[in-house]
């Protein structure tokens, strides 16, 4: 970023919307937005409490699992589409609607199936994020080199060699990416399931925090929550650049 | 050459392909004699790649069949490598382990298949690069890491499929070089794709004509007055010359 013909330091922008909103906020434009920095000061109070501490942890758990599940099916998932044509007109309307889907309104039927609990949270985290994370790494096999995959069968590859050994790192930068994405909809899909199914974790601090108007600690929950999943996207970001030399130019 | 008979290390017998209406290759019949460079020659659309590809075992034949040394085979195996036009080696793995590919998959224990590489890999004059990426290296660099990885799997056929066509000339003409000596010191039978005429006549020691529509086999030359002669002295031998000649007529009709 540029001003005035001089570099800013990255994340400048950042430094710039803060400034305004602690201007706005000691300024008193509005009730629901406090100054930034009575906000930092309320987390500095507030993150080694208790509640908070359990709140980051009974997230954090549910968010874990509901990704792990989310990798370990949406991955292997999505390579046998792009892989197996059968596979893949069998799934792919399905995969699409669940997609576009809004899967809040799926949350209920849910609580009906699988109980008002940390199973349901975790059912949940995995559907907001496995779409995306399937689509992705089906396309990454999709526009793979047939002579690889011709090259691997001329050295006599098996079907689990080609697939693990050929099919995923073939498709890994697109891979990332979906996992880029299905994460942030993870986060999105844990908070939606804390405060829908059972109040618990960052939900309930959120739920607690707003219906007692404590605006200066709602924005801390939101703060962390966002430098969370932002801290997350980037080190994946990383991840991805990694495997973009060969994103490119595949052929070779 | 001098031997009168010789055994073929491959024979491809009435062989037919297929892709819905269209008719790929129609009753093709053609023997691969060992130990030697089979070229097969043609206009695009005449089914050169389709038919080392069913040699290959990578497409089944509709029809027909092909023998290896002796055995019928459907699928690809041991008794063949490839070497691919687009070279068809993986972005993510160095130098050595694209070469030592072959014999990973065979069950090769790690120690033992990067020694076997790193001998082809000095072969093909690589030496210093086992640990360069595929995207560090010239289009003829990446084909001698193509070309190592089918040396090192030590077939007896070797499988060409216009494998100099994505590198630049003077690389071309070394490498045809190479690839003479490669015949006369490798006790392996080549069977090589190629839409050019001279490096067919170059190259070969039998050259497969096959021309399109349908695909079939319309001439079998054996060029065979300059084959003992030095790389250098080939392109200026008169026979070379007037084989490339004779083919060019009999190939200029389908060339619109």
């Amino acid at each position: 970023m540029y001003l005035f013909g001089y570099k800013l330091p990255g994340m400048s922008s950042l430094l710039i919307w803060g400034l305004l909103w602690e201007i706005a906020g000691q300024m008193e434009v509005s009730f629901f937005l406090p100054a930034l920095s009575a906000i930092f000061s309320t987390l500095l109070e507030i993150y080694h409490t208790k509640v908070f501490l359990r709140a980051l942890y009974e997230t954090g758990y549910s968010f874990c699992a509901g990704v792990f599940f989310a990798v370990f099916i949406g991955v292997p998932t999505g390579i046998l589409m792009g892989k197996n044509r059968f596979l893949d007109e069998l799934l792919l309307p399905w995969v699409n609607v669940f997609m576009s889907a809004p899967l809040t309104a799926l949350v209920p039927i849910l609580m009906v199936l699988f109980g008002f609990g940390l199973k349901s949270i975790i059912i949940t985290t995995t559907l907001f994020a496995i779409w995306i994370i399937i689509l992705n790494s089906r396309a990454g096999v999709m526009q793979i080199n047939r002579s690889l995959v011709d090259m691997a069968n001329s050295f006599g590859a098996s079907p689990l060699d080609a697939l693990i050994k050929i099919y995923f790192w073939a498709a890994l930068p697109e891979i990332l990416g979906g996992l880029r994405i299905g994460f942030i909809r993870a986060v999105k899909g844990v908070i939606i399931a804390q405060l829908l199914i059972s109040i618990v974790g960052f939900g309930a601090l959120f739920e607690l925090y707003s219906s007692r108007f404590l605006m200066t600690h709602f924005w801390a929950v939101i703060l962390v929550l966002f430098a969370l999943a932002f801290t997350l996207s980037e080190l994946l970001g990383m991840l991805a650049r990694k495997v973009d030399y060969y994103a490119s130019k595949r052929s070779q | 050459m001098t031997k009168e008979i010789l055994e073929n290390a491959v024979s491809v017998k009435g062989v037919y392909k297929n892709y819905g209406e269209v008719e790929a290759l129609r009753d093709m019949s053609l023997d691969f004699p060992k130990g030697q460079l089979t070229s097969l020659l043609g206009p695009s659309g005449c089914g050169k790649t389709t038919l080392l590809k069913i040699i290959a075992g990578l497409l089944p034949a509709t029809q027909g069949e092909v023998i290896v040394n002796g055995k019928v085979v459907t699928k690809p195996g041991p008794d063949r490598a490839f070497v691919f036009q687009d070279f068809a080696l993986m972005p993510w793995a160095n130098v050595i382990r694209n070469v030592a590919f072959g014999l990973e998959l065979r069950g090769v224990g790690k120690v033992e298949r990067e020694e076997i590489a790193s001998k082809y890999i000095g072969n093909v004059g690589l030496k210093g690069f086992e640990y360069s990426f595929p995207h560090e290296l010239s289009g003829g660099m990446r084909q001698r890491v193509g070309l190592a990885r089918a040396l090192s799997v030590d077939s007896p056929v070797l499988l060409m499929d216009e494998p100099f066509s994505a590198v630049d000339e003077q690389t071309r003409r070394k490498f045809q070089e190479d690839l003479l000596n490669l015949v006369k010191n490798e006790n392996k039978t080549f069977i090589f794709v190629t839409h050019s005429i001279e490096e067919a006549v170059y190259v070969s020691d039998q050259i497969a004509l096959l021309l399109p529509r349908p695909s079939r086999v319309s001439e079998i030359i054996k060029p065979s007055g300059f084959r003992h002669k030095d790389v250098d002295s080939i392109r200026k031998d008169s026979e070379y010359l007037d084989t490339v000649e004779s083919i060019w007529k009999s190939l200029r009709t389908y060339v619109e």
